[in-house]
């Protein structure tokens, strides 16, 4: 099922949560919506589900809209935060609760409610547990019975907020993975909403990120990591670092010396370059490089990350450099990116 | 493209269902609650300002205002120390038989005032041990001020304790133990860390206790003996006065006792305010 | 002393502190239990032990003492029945809802604890006599209130609606509304989210409400005796029944009534333990 997000702002109250938002999901797609906390991920995902409705704007599910319609009606699959269990039924009870409450012809009967709630716990791995309270799983657990309760209704589109949030790392890590093959097995549409970049470009298809109410970039995860096309984008997304430059002619320049790199057709003036500390070389030539003086440096597992005073100690920036380096304190480095990116100055 | 699409909040009903269900609480509220509230005024009045201050300040209901004064003066308190005491000791320790003590505690609540009346009547009346020890020794308990105060203290007996038991749980024991790390001594503690914590919470509890002291009828009325002037209590002498059919006077002094009522529910809401309604929400009374 | 902190490992009677006064407090706090509470009501046991059984049996199922407890049993079970179904509504109300005058409401719900039961008594009769204000609607219609069974139940209202609105509200408060969103997303429509997720998650709170309240109705004097007319047999309740005991100095008559019903009071506490401990295990809060 597509879902198409047209021109959608909402408030509450006075205050502005989404800003004239768009976006188009393809059937079968497993999206991210990636942002901080209060870019209004959990807004959108809230309106496509229905527990919210947008102040302007459409949402459609295929060729219908969707914003004519109750949450009840749209059949969707929604996985909270907190799972959100009923605490009083057991994991069966729970599972075919969205079968048991349809009316008149649409409610299968009594024992197809049952085996199609056994059938879904098998799938997520949690035959056995049948007959416990909520209150008696893992977190872990909770998260895959939550998510076999949104299977049961068939729903057209499955919606995560914060799946993980609420799990230590380790269960995290083989949720994750696990979260993909269902989604491969069920061909789903898949929103999930999420803060953790690495989930987001770890799991999905295309990642949505949000900022202060608006998208800032949507693509394919090597897409917005590799082409960042914000400044908010290249620092929300992996490590980022960031030097003020001039643009003029073409060239990027450093407090008046030039860096050696092409601008062509960025315009002339103020400016801010971006680049990921690994995606650097180390130049001999100090004279077409950024040079930076090391101001600290620490070991990571298998490089050395180094911060370097450049500017006559203005700026700080952050590069990587192989651990077999000699630099020291005080040693003088001279380096440029291989990758990166310039965007004026606001 | 401004759309007007009224679709229903999943977490609410219609204003419908939410005014009629609003109604039906409220009609029950005022039939159970309001009306009889507003009645003990109203009789209390029904024979004008004067015939209600005749009635209050009769020499009997004077002297029924005293005694509840006094009992209210011995009882508080000691259901006060008492409560503190027990509080510490379940909060701030761990120790077996914890939850059995604090069921023991709430025991009062679940027994028949009339048989917290019938316990001291079998404790010091005629052919008890006790009642002919002290009666030897000039003290008479039953049909007496004393008997009035026992019952009293066993029926009041754990407001003050009810109330600070899950308020110095939730609390801790940090606070302490950082005092006594920098050198306070118990009392010090007591006095500088631990009351100021729990001071609203007390006096919320000492203002229930005081409210249910001042109105307890069914066991001061088995141990009383309704000597007048004597031994009757407010609550009695209301009885006495009603069944006399001096409904006016009764209800004289019964809007006293309401009116009090009333101070207490209005200080407890201001209570709530200050110090957060989790801890003021107490339920067994 | 064995319940000295002992030497042996593995088991303490208490856990070390640092904080002092464990003692005394405790101390304190026990003696007094003692000689206000738990000696008073040894008395009780002692005094109906001395009975004999034949002699407690016989007046336990005396006719009127069986019809007096009768009375006591299916007026506080009706009371707290109506106040568990108007008490949620209230309770719902309160929490859910938005409207003037809510903090008053909420604020005179604790009336019943703060009104002396002897002026609910006299105020509910002046209401629900015959000639009262709403009494005399139901007088033509030969219905009576006061002075009938109907009139104690009346009064049992009064005095255990708190129990459920208080019990209830908390629990209501802490709900969480993802869970109703959940049941909306699977389908459920208002009415089956409340009927089938909601009130069973408030069904433990309900029952100890619904207990606290009958607890306290069964024992209810004050309010009772005004408006109850005390007709032997008919609207004569257990409590006024050991009070004529007392008057009489028939001790042994009041004693036995006394167990009978102290017995009942202790099934009543048992019960709503039982509730909490079997609430907080299954669905891991309590009521």
């Amino acid at each position: 099922m597509d879902v198409t997000v047209k021109n959608v702002r909402k408030e509450f109250g006075d205050f502005p949560a989404l800003h004239d938002v768009s976006l188009d999901i393809r059937s079968g797609e497993l999206i991210a919506l990636l942002g901080p906390s209060g870019s209004g991920k959990t807004t959108l995902l809230r309106l496509i589900a229905g527990l919210d409705f947008p102040t302007e704007g459409a949402i459609y599910f295929g060729e219908d809209d969707a914003s004519l319609k109750s949450v009840q009606e749209r059949n969707i699959g929604f996985v909270f935060q907190h799972y959100a269990l009923f605490r009083h039924m057991t994991v069966l009870d729970n599972v075919g609760f969205g079968l048991k409450v349809r009316k008149g012809r649409n409610r299968p009967a009594k024992p197809d409610i049952e085996k199609r709630a056994r059938d879904l716990l098998e799938f997520v791995q949690l035959r056995g547990l049948e007959k416990r309270y909520p209150n008696q799983l893992s977190g872990g657990q909770r998260q895959r019975v939550a998510l076999a309760r949104a299977l049961a209704i068939e729903p057209k589109v499955l919606l995560l907020d914060e799946p993980f949030g609420a799990l230590d790392a380790q269960v995290r890590k083989e949720l994750r993975r696990w979260l993909r093959e269902v989604h491969e097995s069920t061909g789903h549409t898949t929103v999930f909403v999420t803060h953790d970049q690495e989930e987001a470009l770890e799991l999905a298809d295309r990642v949505v990120v949000m900022s202060q109410g608006r998208i800032e970039q949507v693509g394919k995860p090597d897409e917005v990591y590799d082409r960042p096309n914000s400044p908010t984008v290249f620092s929300f997304i992996g490590e980022s670092s960031k030097l003020p430059v001039s643009i003029n002619r073409g060239q990027v320049y450093f407090a008046d010396r030039p860096l050696g790199l092409d601008a062509q057709g960025s315009a002339d003036g103020e400016a801010e370059l971006f680049f990921r500390p690994h995606d650097i070389e180390i130049v001999e030539d100090a004279g077409v490089a950024i040079v930076g003086i090391v101001a600290a440096s620490r070991r990571t597992a298998g490089t050395r990350q180094v911060e370097l005073e450049v500017g006559g100690a203005k700026e700080r920036v952050e590069i990587e450099i192989p651990v077999d380096h000699p630099a020291t304190a005080q040693t003088r480095i001279a380096f440029r990116p291989k990758r990166w990116s310039v965007f004026p100055s606001r | 493209m401004a759309r007007n699409i009224r679709l229903p909040d999943p977490t609410t009903e219609s204003g419908t269902v939410k005014w009629v269900t609003i109604a039906v609480a409220g009609l029950f509220m005022a039939v159970v609650l309001f009306i009889p509230l507003l009645a003990v005024f109203l009789e209390a009045f029904r024979l004008g300002a004067g015939a209600f201050l005749a009635a209050i300040t009769e020499p009997d209901a004077l002297a029924a205002i005293r005694l509840t004064l006094l009992v209210a003066a011995i009882s508080v308190p000691l259901n006060m120390v008492f409560g503190v005491a027990a509080a510490w000791a379940i909060a701030k320790y761990e120790f077996k038989g914890k939850a059995f003590l604090t069921t023991l505690i709430d025991l009062p609540f679940s027994v028949s005032p009339v048989i917290a009346g019938l316990v001291y009547v079998l404790l010091f009346g005629s052919g008890s041990v006790l009642g002919p020890i002290f009666n030897s020794a000039g003290l008479q308990v039953l049909f007496a001020v004393p008997g009035v105060v026992l019952a009293t203290l066993f029926v009041t007996f754990p407001f003050v304790a009810r109330e600070l038991i899950p308020l110095m749980e939730d609390q801790g024991t940090g606070d302490e133990e950082a005092a006594i790390s920098l050198g306070a001594g118990g009392w010090q503690t007591f006095w500088r860390v631990t009351l100021p914590n729990i001071k609203w919470g007390l006096l919320y509890g000492v203002l229930l206790c005081n409210a249910r002291v001042m109105g307890e009828f069914g066991a001061v009325s088995v141990v009383s003996g309704r000597l007048r002037g004597e031994t009757v209590t407010m609550p009695l002498q209301i009885e006495i006065l009603y069944n006399e059919y001096n409904f006016s006077a009764a209800f004289a002094v019964a809007a006293l006792l309401a009116l009090l009522a009333l101070v207490t529910l209005i200080l407890k809401a201001l209570l709530e305010r200050v110090y957060g309604r989790d801890h003021a929400g107490g339920v067994r009374h | 002393m064995s319940l000295a902190p002992s030497s042996r490992r593995g088991w303490r009677w208490k856990q070390p502190s640092v904080i002092p006064g464990f003692g005394l407090t405790l101390g304190f706090a026990i003696v007094y239990l003692c000689l206000i509470v738990l000696i008073p009501l040894a008395g009780v046991g002692w005094r109906s032990a001395a009975l004999g059984w034949e002699e407690f049996w016989r007046i336990g199922t005396d006719a009127r003492v069986l019809a007096a407890l009768r009375t006591s049993f299916w007026t506080a079970a009706l009371a707290a029945l109506v106040n568990a179904v108007f008490g949620v509504i209230v309770a719902w109300v309160l929490v859910r809802y938005e409207f003037p005058g809510r903090r008053i409401v909420d604020a005179v719900v604790d009336l019943p604890f703060a009104l002396p039961t002897a002026v609910a008594g006299i105020a509910l009769t002046a209401l629900y006599a015959p000639t009262g204000w709403i009494g005399q609607f139901f007088a033509p219609l030969g219905i009576r209130i006061a002075y009938t069974p109907i009139g104690i139940v009346i009064a049992l209202i009064f005095i255990g609606l708190p129990f459920v609105v208080r019990t209830v509200q908390p629990v209501l408060e802490d709900f969480d509304r993802e869970v109703e969103e959940a049941a909306a997303t699977l389908g459920a429509n208002r009415l089956q989210t409340i009927v089938s997720i909601i009130l069973p998650a408030l069904f433990p709170a309900i029952l100890t409400g619904f207990a606290l309240a009958f607890g306290r109705a069964v024992g209810e004097y004050g309010s009772v005796i005004f408006i109850a007319g005390n007709i032997p047999y008919v609207s004569e309740i257990a409590p006024l029944l050991i009070v004529m005991r007392l008057e009489e100095f028939n001790y042994p008559a009041a004693t036995a009534i006394g167990a009978i019903m102290l017995i009942l009071a202790f099934i009543v506490l048992f019960a709503v333990n039982l509730i909490q401990t079997w609430s907080r295990g299954r669905y891991g809060h309590g009521a």
